[in-house]
């Protein structure tokens, strides 16, 4: 298990080099959407529209906040369960988005997505809203501001901690963490 | 006849939710620290320790501890010789409000579940009325995140499949659902009754303090057997691998039908925000 600091927007090299296991703090801009961003961005993506966000090399978060306190940047933010956007991921990683960040396991045709477009799958500790807030320095809603806790929001982090959880290797931590450990408690 | 007011219902029922947002109870992070002892996967220890840290920022009251904030889930006993001045309900309800606007918490509740408009204040909650004798109205409160009820199951087994097939389907549901369920998890299980008691009883047994065994003690050895097999299938914090899946098991039980073994389970994360008020 290797650690790295890595910066937004993510290029195919440092993401080859990334295998499930490894920390990773994370800094730069990130994306934040969740079930109701995606479906807007797959839709304006397959009517041929430009999407509010820079795909390429994108880091997309799958995050709903609790508002924030007056000045503050955001609320809890923690990571949102992943199976729910899978049926949108591929289209997203066809068009340049090189990471996602969430928890729980993926479907097939994600992980397959990862290898052929060279993606990687981040894992933050769910539940951790309050440590993760910590990380997050500027946070804004960029697009789809009617969806309140559901819109797309542009975030600058500084050092989120987080665990490769699928790499473009077509390795994931969820079958081989579980394997390792099956009947050793 | 004792007589309260439902605006005192409101102003506790408030302060109660906030308090629960920011502050895991104590019992909960008793647990943290047993599963941290016992946790033998090093990247399993590192969830534990930020789970820890998580929470000791949360506690500050600045920031609540997970941005799913619930759905509220209240149990409310009425004393038989109490009278509440006002609209119980409705104390309840703005209660719940008030916690979810006034404490910053994320309004997760949708006015129809095809439609999918937001109601914008966290309401309604889920209150589940029973009434008993005295003169007390005692609210067990638990803020139920999303992720977690999402991996329950329930079951209407046959009487055939006896205490196997229900401690198998336990098993069987953290197998299946417990790496998307935020590990280590509460487990919630309710035997007997029929099919909408059982439901009812896993709730209960999923708000139920993880160090409160059965008082029968032919279920609480099931709880620890539970416990015991959940941990062995590896899932580990967060489901990344390792020895602590599930921080307790916890059985509610009621008679039942003699053709029937209803059961159920409902998921609890570690973000198990429970607690009680007695008026």
């Amino acid at each position: 298990m290797a650690e790295y600091a890595l910066t937004t927007p993510l290029t195919d090299e440092a993401v080859e080099k990334l295998r499930i296991g490894d920390r990773v703090l994370l800094s730069g801009v990130i994306y934040g959407a969740r079930d109701a961003a995606h479906k807007r961005l797959v839709e304006a993506l397959d009517r041929g529209e430009a999407p509010p966000i820079a795909v390429e090399g994108s880091v997309i978060y799958y995050v709903g906040p609790t508002p924030p306190r007056p000045g503050k940047v955001i609320g809890a933010a923690g990571p949102t369960t992943a199976y729910r956007m899978d049926a949108y991921a591929p289209r997203l990683m066809e068009v340049g988005m090189k990471g996602m960040i969430a928890k729980g396991k993926r479907s097939e045709a994600v992980k397959r997505a990862m290898v052929d477009r060279t993606a990687v799958y981040f894992g933050a500790t769910g539940g951790a809203g309050a440590l993760i807030s910590r990380c997050i320095k500027k946070a804004e809603v960029v697009a789809y501001e009617d969806l309140g806790p559901e819109a797309l929001r542009r975030m600058e982090v500084e050092a989120f901690p987080l665990t490769v959880v699928g790499d473009c290797h077509g390795g994931d931590l969820y079958l081989e963490g579980r394997k390792a450990w099956e009947g050793k408690a | 006849m004792r007589v309260i007011q439902a605006g005192q219902v409101t102003e506790a029922l408030t302060r109660l939710g906030i308090e629960k947002a920011y502050k895991i109870p104590p019992d909960m992070l008793r647990c943290f620290d047993a599963a941290l002892a016992t946790e033998k996967s090093e990247t399993g220890r590192e969830i534990l320790r930020q789970i820890q840290e998580n929470a000791a920022i949360a506690a500050q009251g600045e920031v609540p501890y997970c941005q799913d904030t619930g759905t509220a889930v209240i149990f409310a006993e009425v004393g038989q010789e109490l009278k509440v001045e006002g609209d119980l309900e409705a104390a309840i309800q703005e209660g719940v409000r008030r916690a979810y606007t006034d404490g910053f918490l994320r309004k997760s509740i949708l006015a129809d579940p095809l439609r999918r408009r937001n109601t914008g204040d966290n309401t309604p909650a889920i209150v589940h009325y029973a009434l008993v004798p005295g003169d007390r109205l005692k609210l067990s409160f638990g803020a139920k995140g999303g992720g977690s009820e999402n991996m329950s199951r329930l079951a209407m087994l046959r009487p055939s499949d006896g205490e196997e097939g229900v401690k198998n389907f336990v098993v069987e549901t953290i197998s299946q659902g417990g790496a998307n369920a935020c590990p280590p998890l509460v487990v919630g299980v309710g035997v007997g009754g029929n099919f909408e008691k059982v439901a009812l009883l896993a709730k209960k047994a999923a708000l139920r303090s993880p160090e409160a065994r059965n008082a029968d003690p032919y279920y609480a050895a099931m709880e620890e057997e539970l416990k015991e097999r959940c941990n062995r299938l590896g899932i580990g914090p967060m489901g990344l691998g390792g020895t602590v899946t599930v921080l307790a098991v916890n059985i509610e039980v009621f008679p039942c039908h003699l053709v029937a073994l209803p059961v159920a389970v409902n998921v609890n994360c570690h973000a198990d925000r429970h607690g009680e008020i007695v008026l």
